[in-house]
């Protein structure tokens, strides 16, 4: 079924029904969620009673709250927002570092350890936070009680969330560098090692700028995972809730176009991160 | 670069490194593993004692959660791979220019969106209120309103559209890779389509297919989400009962038993996987 054999043209009809169908069904959820943020009407599902900004602008003197006027979703959309930022910063710095000590040096065990770095990928979400919770939140348990001593950094809240994220996000972040970085040309480096160049400056000159493609990917897409992660933010979270958490138990009350507003602004937003992502790595390709 | 200086670069990339694996991964594990054998006597006393792990056993709601979520995590992932080749063909070897990368960007386009709204946006679509049932009774082929939603179909569909992407990709990087004389040959040689498929594609894509499974099912097994806001009363998730353990019943000795047994299950099916295809780990996700 390549190019150069023959097919029938039956054959052919079927296969183009399923493409269609199947893109359909990627499609069709997210269509349904952005149109319906803009229907005049209480509850998200037919009929179309015309189109309304209300969902995001109104100010709830009408009964209707908007998202930019519903202030427990501003505020998670802030937690969140400070969550993938260090979960970024320090999910990317972890990588460079990862990526550098996989595809550069040579030592003992370095098997090992790659295949402990592939560890987290093979680890359900939930497991990862349910661990870091039980010893984190465990040991602030028992400190408090043993010594009396408070580790409130280490109770449920946003350090703990971003521990939780980071431990496997950053072993994505690694697999992105690293992979460019094994495209580098060595030769380079030891060109600017030949005109004089000591190894810092080297590597910040050279090999810095050209992995930054990817270290722009691997922050991009720190930053969604991170704005989209559920599984392990819900066993970490304390009082300051992020979105995913917000929003989940806002669906749980029941549906409202406020929530299609949300989901509309979250599909905008990383679509706008994947692009520019992605425009960067083709201009410096 | 002499001696010690190389030593010196060794250590402060390691040091990094270790803290991330030891303190975020290795102990925090351990740890749970130990907490799962404790057991709680008074308000501060604990003994050791296999009390949780029987729990699982006895209370038979634990273990046909488990059975369930297993059975159903592995029927996910085969029908997932079952719709993804097919599309992962086309894109690979069918697709030319800029279709290929169109289509296969449109693979990713609904995963800028989070499981969240993935899964709520198929709610509005099979609920009661939902549009496939205001569809039907439009078209005159239903009476009343239709529930699609909490069922295992529904379930199945959600789980399906989540881990996709993940077959998708894996499976497109294998069969671009592919060298058309060999499945020219296998034509040449007689076969029909199914034992060029048989004999010569899957081989080859064996290392897309499993990491495309091993992918699904892990996502599939640990999702959340999907199964309990698309799942009915009596479709259970294994994920939802630790959630519980761990959020409603503050109960974390038992939560931490039912954690270690998900880990060991989906452990045992990627390590299954693996040695039944003849991949390693190392060639599959790095």
């Amino acid at each position: 079924m390549i190019r150069s054999v023959p097919r029938s043209r039956w054959f052919d009809g079927l296969y183009l029904a399923y493409l269609v169908a199947f893109f359909v069904y990627l499609a069709l959820p997210l269509t349904v969620t952005a149109v319906f943020a803009f229907n005049d009407a209480p509850f998200p599902s037919l009929p179309w009673k015309g189109f309304t900004l209300d969902w995001y602008l109104a100010d709830g003197s009408g009964g209707r709250t908007g998202l930019f006027h519903d202030d427990t979703l501003l505020s998670a959309l802030w937690v969140s927002t400070k969550i993938a930022f260090w979960v970024t910063v320090v999910s990317v710095t972890l990588g460079c570092a990862n990526a550098v000590l996989f595809e550069r040096l040579e030592f003992r065990g370095k098997e090992f350890l790659y295949l402990l770095m592939l560890l987290p990928l093979v680890i359900p979400g939930v497991i990862l936070g349910v661990s870091i919770l039980v010893f984190y939140s465990g040991m602030a348990n028992d400190a408090s009680r043993l010594w009396g001593v408070e580790l409130d950094v280490f109770r449920p809240g946003m350090t703990l969330v971003v521990m939780g994220q980071v431990t496997f996000i950053a072993t994505l972040a690694t697999l992105v560098i690293a992979a460019r970085l094994r495209k580098f040309d060595r030769q380079l480096e030891e060109a600017a090692l030949n005109l004089g160049a000591t190894p810092v400056v080297a590597w910040f000159t050279v090999t810095l700028p050209w992995l930054m493609p990817s270290i722009f990917g691997a922050a991009a897409m720190a930053f969604l995972m991170s704005f989209e992660n559920f599984n392990t933010t819900v066993m970490l979270t304390g009082s300051d809730t992020p979105l995913t958490v917000a929003l989940f138990n806002r669906l749980r009350e029941g549906s409202t176009p406020v929530l299609n507003a949300v989901a509309l602004l979250l599909m905008v937003g990383s679509a706008l991160l994947a692009v520019m992502a992605l425009g960067r790595s083709r201009d410096s390709a | 670069m002499n001696a010690s200086a190389g030593r010196l670069s060794l250590w402060l990339l390691l040091t990094p490194f270790l803290l991330w694996i030891v303190l975020l991964v290795l102990v925090p594990h351990l740890q749970m593993l130990r907490v799962s054998f404790q057991v709680r006597e008074s308000w501060d006393t604990l003994a050791w004692g296999l009390e949780q792990y029987q729990n699982f056993f006895t209370e038979s709601y634990y273990w046909r959660t488990f059975v369930r979520t297993g059975v159903m995590s592995l029927f996910t992932t085969f029908l997932t791979l079952l719709i993804a080749f097919p599309i992962a063909w086309y894109i690979a070897r069918l697709a030319r220019g800029r279709a290929k990368g169109l289509l296969f960007l449109a693979c990713l386009v609904p995963f800028w969106a989070s499981e969240l709204v993935r899964t709520y946006g198929w709610m509005i679509l099979l609920r009661e209120s939902g549009l496939f049932s205001s569809w039907l009774q439009a078209l005159g082929w239903a009476d009343g309103p239709v529930e699609m939603l909490y069922n295992d179909v529904a379930v199945i569909i959600g789980l399906v559209y989540n881990g996709l992407l993940f077959m998708v990709v894996p499976l497109v990087t294998t069969l671009d890779g592919m060298d058309e004389n060999l499945v020219e040959a296998g034509y040449d040689l007689g076969g029909s389509h199914l034992t060029v498929l048989r004999e010569v594609v899957v081989p080859w894509a064996m290392p897309g297919i499993v990491s495309g499974c091993i992918v699904v099912f892990m996502l599939t097994l640990g999702s959340y989400l999907t199964p309990i806001l698309m799942g009915g009363k009596d479709s259970a998730w294994f994920t939802g009962q630790i959630f519980t353990q761990f959020i409603t019943r503050f109960n974390w000795e038992q939560g931490a038993a039912l954690g270690v047994l998900l880990l060991v299950l989906s452990s045992l099916i990627v390590w299954l996987g693996l040695k039944l295809s003849g991949q390693s780990l190392r060639k599959v996700m790095g």
